[in-house]
């Protein structure tokens, strides 16, 4: 994509038929926009201890909401994610549970989990 | 260029071919097959370089076209009836996200019961979906009308997908001598596509997001709208610069035949066109003033050209080779509307022929003249007719 190309297209600011680009498109990536996350009524939380880094979970996710975390483990991104539950009822370990919204559940931080640093 | 003999399926790969497509996506179904078996052969023997990508039905073939088409790729890909159907929410999506994508679908009875043979159904069920629409009578039409599908569909006011019409077996199995343009001179005239706003990894977009009722969806939908008037526009233009570089004109939206004197003149689409033509010769040796109208652009639906012919002849009939239940013919119905607001309109009488593949021969054509001439002579009898249909004994058929 050149840049004058870039230039031409303006800013997005549409106010009559005539403005608009000739297909359906957003004039940035729609990420950070639309926050479907807040669409949620359960969540999938990951029992690290017991998952087995098969990243079956990541595979399934039809919103792209499970991103790896550096040591390997999966994480959901709680900002998108919109309770589903694909990946729970994928999980071959059945480490996933669907928790209510309403339920305050700790995230484990990034590093290690407590079983592997025990084990 | 080289003249080979090929039947319409082989002359819709050579049309992909020398278009320079980079991308095709398909799935078998009859009687368009071979089409895509066809392409598999360039790609063995190395002719076809791009991609074939090969999948598990035809709404992800259409879907593999659209994505290619929108990171800037010339794509193609054909189906035939229940393949048609089941792309259909795609055929939307190509519109709507304004893809240039290259489409034949051969004409093929919608079942149950399952049939292969021709029927304009399935086309029919795509009205709406914002492709251009050809319909073409020979293998030699289908291959320069690919060829021209690009030029039109890639322009950038247009940017629509399009859809090439061509009779089951009719069409596809029959062989014919095709000339086969020079794949160099194809390209060069067609350029590159270059689409406006390419899927890119470098410039990310979002593509198709939500859009509410107070900001652009009417807006996207009027813009469609105008990308048909802009195809309207261009098609006759693209199709005199083919004529120019390539020596074949197949003529605009329609093509008139012998209609300057013409008192009645058959309207139509599809393979009975070439049948109709040779009728019309035969009847004019015996005296008859008649004539014939070919619809080759479905969508954009030519209505400046029909209201011209409607006021110049004063009666049309308007052929279909399947039928909308609870109203009428669909080319009827279109040739209607198109012409209501013409003063001292023809009288329109609808003839259904050839659903599910009848043969639609000289025969028939001949007696649908003669019904022609008789509702000029005593006016409009019945609005529709099925003709050539088995009727029990003592029911009188509607045309003798």
């Amino acid at each position: 994509m050149s840049k004058d190309k870039t230039e031409k297209r303006g800013k997005g600011e549409w106010k009559t038929y005539a403005d608009l680009p000739p297909g359906p498109i957003s004039m940035k990536s729609t990420l950070g926009v639309s926050l479907t996350g807040t669409w949620r009524t359960v969540k999938p939380v990951i029992k690290l201890d017991e998952c087995i880094k098969c990243m079956t979970c990541w595979k399934f996710c039809p919103d792209v909401s499970i991103e790896v975390r550096k040591d390997g483990y999966p994480k959901i991104n709680y900002l998108y994610c919109k309770g589903c539950g694909i990946c729970s009822n994928e999980c071959p370990k059945e480490c996933i549970e669907m928790v209510l919204e309403e339920v305050v559940v700790e995230e484990e931080p990034e590093g290690e989990p407590v079983h592997a640093k025990e084990g | 260029m080289a003249r080979k003999v090929m039947t319409g399926n082989s002359a819709t790969a050579y049309g992909a071919l020398v278009s320079g497509v980079e991308v095709v996506s398909a799935y078998p179904i009859t009687p368009q097959t071979t089409i895509v078996e066809k392409v598999a052969e360039f790609v063995a023997d190395g002719s076809f370089k791009g991609q074939y990508i090969t999948v598990e039905s035809e709404h992800s073939a259409l879907a593999s076209c659209i994505s290619a088409s929108q990171t800037g790729c010339r794509t193609f890909t054909a189906t035939s009836s229940q393949g048609l159907l089941l792309m259909h929410e795609m055929v939307h999506w190509a519109a709507n996200t304004r893809s240039p994508v290259g489409l034949v679908n051969i004409n093929r009875a919608v079942g149950p019961p399952w049939s292969i043979w021709a029927d304009h159904t399935d086309a029919i069920a795509q009205r709406d979906t914002g492709c251009l629409m050809t319909f073409v009578e020979s293998a030699q039409e289908i291959l320069d009308m690919v060829i021209q599908g690009y030029k039109l569909a890639e322009d950038p006011e247009v940017l629509l997908p399009f859809m090439i019409n061509a009779d089951a077996f009719f069409l596809s199995h029959t062989f014919e001598p095709v000339d086969v343009p020079d794949a160099k001179k194809v390209q060069e005239w067609l350029g590159m596509y270059d689409p406006p706003y390419p899927l890119d990894p470098e410039d990310p977009h979002g593509y198709g997001a939500l859009t509410f009722p107070h900001q652009y969806y009417m807006e996207l939908r009027y813009n469609i709208k105008r990308a048909h008037e802009r195809a309207e526009l261009m098609f006759p233009k693209v199709s005199k610069e083919f004529a120019k570089l390539f020596g074949r004109d197949h003529g605009g939206l329609v093509e008139e035949y012998k209609t300057k004197d013409a008192e009645v003149a058959f309207v139509a689409m599809g393979t009975m066109v070439s049948t109709a033509r040779e009728v019309v010769d035969r009847m004019r040796d015996e005296g008859h003033k008649v004539g014939l109208v070919k619809v080759r652009s479905f969508r954009p639906f030519p209505v400046k050209e029909l209201r011209d012919i409607a006021q110049r002849i004063p009666v049309l009939g308007v052929a279909d080779r399947c039928f909308t239940y609870g109203a009428e013919g669909p080319l009827s119905t279109e040739v209607k509307a198109a012409i209501y607001n013409v003063k001292d309109k023809p009288t329109v009488k609808n003839y259904i022929v050839g659903v599910g593949g009848r043969d639609i021969h000289v025969g028939v054509l001949k007696n649908i003249f003669l019904d022609m001439e008789k509702v000029k002579e005593k006016g409009l009898d019945k609005e529709s007719v099925w003709v050539q249909l088995k009727r029990p004994p003592g029911e009188p058929p509607e045309v003798m």
